[in-house]
């Protein structure tokens, strides 16, 4: 198996606040690598470490190495790195423009000019998030109207349209409804096969549907990774335990 | 006294205040339009002063405060827009950017007759510019690039963070970010900005007084290295210089000035809601 992006010892601070505590921690190429944990423990400001979104916020330092491909993060173009990890929040923000404008908007801004190659990546990226039947016929439409859940996929689109290798997800269904939430994690699977995903969810069940593994987050430090199977029959540790049974968080 | 009646008697304080506002400016309005409507013809609008100033039209004023003011706007609104968006966007909180802020803050304050003497020492006669167009266009453009940036670094915050974030982690670069993203969704409120500024200066009278204006110039300018006639000194001119001027020219003279500041504010207003029409979220 090969290792997309390892942690080694990082430690992460806001202001004077240690919010990631020593971690170490693969991600291998392929997976679905699951991220649970109550709130605050420090999920969200592990993703963004990866893609560098920390680094806007004046009070924030960390400490340690993160390797993509081997390759120390810190070393890569920062528009580099972020095309290649691309990121999908967890509150659908769609750009106020039209549902292709939004596609488009990374791959013009990365270079690509011609129509026919944009409309091309329009189309692969919306089938790819599964909204392709939902919109073909209305592109040209403001991105807003779009229901939550589609905003949501829209987003994932958009991310694909970049053509990155590891997408983040923090959260993403956390604002939706049953059903828009089972099309956004059967879009996650289906991406599997192509990109290495990191997904945050505050929803247990949801973690166990869909990783591959699974790493249990508590106040700033990883407490337990292993196979969905693994942490879910036998965890290895108490508070896993407990977290997973409902017992806190 | 019942929760009800209080609530009553607020509301209907409010609205008594806000009446205290609305009616100086009906009873000026009013005043204008009685007195100088009569003077409101083509050729009042369209030709040259005559007589002495006594007759005739004041076309040269209307065109020279066009002139000065379109001049100014168009040097304070990009240079006040890159200023802003340098303080927001790239700027750290350092020494340096406090003092800047802080002199904004405080250019905000500076007295009109101020401007129009640093006009004339810096402008007029350091940089050689003479008593023109450019030179009052400049010195007004100082005087309103502290509105400008304060509008604009307000818009610009208005702008949802998450946008910012979402471009940026595409991979898109910090500068087309706020070119793609920032400034067009930033855009009706900097327009409003663009809006006020304008009908602050159209009536200024001592930034131009020194730096621009003409006391009698009865053609038009043929470069912005001329000096003009403006509306707001012709109107001192005529009400306080000119002996047995016909009332009617000088009311008149102020109303087309109040119509020239409510045209361009509404070429704004419409350009703005052109624009969050395109731009909206
Ligand atoms: N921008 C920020 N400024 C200061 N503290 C922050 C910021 N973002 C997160 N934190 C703190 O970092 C800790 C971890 O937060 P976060 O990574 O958002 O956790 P999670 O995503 O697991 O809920 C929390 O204690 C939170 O208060
Ligand atoms: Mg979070």
């Amino acid at each position: 198996m090969v290792v997309k992006i390892q942690v080694n010892n990082l430690n992460c601070w806001f202001k004077n606040t240690q919010v990631i505590k020593s971690l170490f921690l693969s991600i291998l190429e392929h997976e679905i690598l699951g991220i649970i944990g109550p709130a605050n423990s420090g999920k969200t400001t592990f993703l963004r470490c990866l893609n560098r979104l920390n680094d806007l916020n004046p009070h924030f330092k960390s400490k340690g190495e993160i390797l993509k491909d081997g390759r120390n993060i810190n070393t890569i173009k920062l528009e580099t790195l972020r095309q290649e990890i691309g990121m999908v929040f967890a509150m659908p923000i769609s750009l106020p423009m039209s549902i292709y404008d939004n596609i488009t908007y990374g791959a013009k801004q990365h270079g690509i000019k011609n129509k026919k190659e944009l409309s091309g990546i329009v189309e692969e990226s919306l089938v790819k998030a599964s909204l392709w039947d939902e919109v073909k016929g209305r592109l040209d439409q403001p991105a807003l109207q779009l229901s939550g859940g589609q905003q949501q996929r829209l987003c994932i689109a958009r991310t694909l349209a970049v053509q990155p290798e590891v997408i983040l997800f923090d959260e993403p269904c956390s604002g939706l409804d049953p059903i828009s939430t089972a099309k956004v994690e059967e879009t996650m699977i289906n991406l599997k096969d192509k990109y290495t995903i990191v997904l945050v969810t505050n929803n247990v069940k949801q973690a166990a549907r869909v990783s591959s593994r699974i790493a249990f987050f508590l106040m700033g430090e990883l407490v337990e990774i292993d196979t969905a199977n693994d942490i879910f029959v036998k965890p290895s540790d108490r508070r896993t335990e407990d977290y997973i049974t409902g017992r806190f968080g | 006294m019942s929760p009800r009646i209080t609530q009553k008697i607020a509301f209907s304080l409010l609205f008594l205040v806000s009446l205290v506002v609305f009616i100086p400016v009906l009873f000026i309005i009013g005043i204008l339009v009685s007195k100088g409507a009569a003077a409101l013809t083509w050729e009042f609008i369209f030709s040259m002063p005559k007589d002495g100033m006594r007759g005739g039209g004041i076309l040269p004023a209307i065109v020279g405060t066009l002139l000065i003011v379109l001049c100014s706007i168009s040097i304070a609104l990009p240079v006040g827009i890159l200023a802003a968006v340098y303080l927001n966007e790239y700027a750290k909180d350092n020494l340096l950017t406090r003092i800047i802020q802080l002199s904004i803050v405080n250019l905000a304050g500076v007295p009109s007759i101020i401007y129009g003497l640093f006009g004339l020492a810096f402008f007029v006669i350091m940089l050689n510019l003479g008593v023109s167009v450019i030179a009052g266009a400049l010195t007004l453009a100082i005087m309103e690039l502290p509105s400008i940036i304060t509008t604009t670094r307000n818009s610009l915050n208005n702008v949802p963070a998450s946008f910012r974030e979402v471009s940026l982690s595409l991979g898109v670069s910090r500068w087309q970010t706020i070119r793609r993203v920032v400034l067009p969704n930033a855009l009706p409120g900097i327009m409003t900005g663009a809006i006020l500024s304008i009908a602050r200066i159209a009536g200024e009278t001592a930034p131009i007084l020194f730096t621009a204006a003409a006391f009698y110039v009865p053609h038009l300018p043929h470069s912005l290295s001329e000096q003009v006639m403006a509306l707001p000194y012709h109107l001192y001119v005529i009400s306080t210089q000119i002996p047995n001027m016909p009332e009617k020219i000088t009311y008149g003279t102020a109303l087309i000035l109040v119509l020239l500041v409510l045209i361009l504010s509404f070429t704004v207003i419409i350009l703005r809601i052109f624009f969050r029409k395109r731009y909206k979220w």
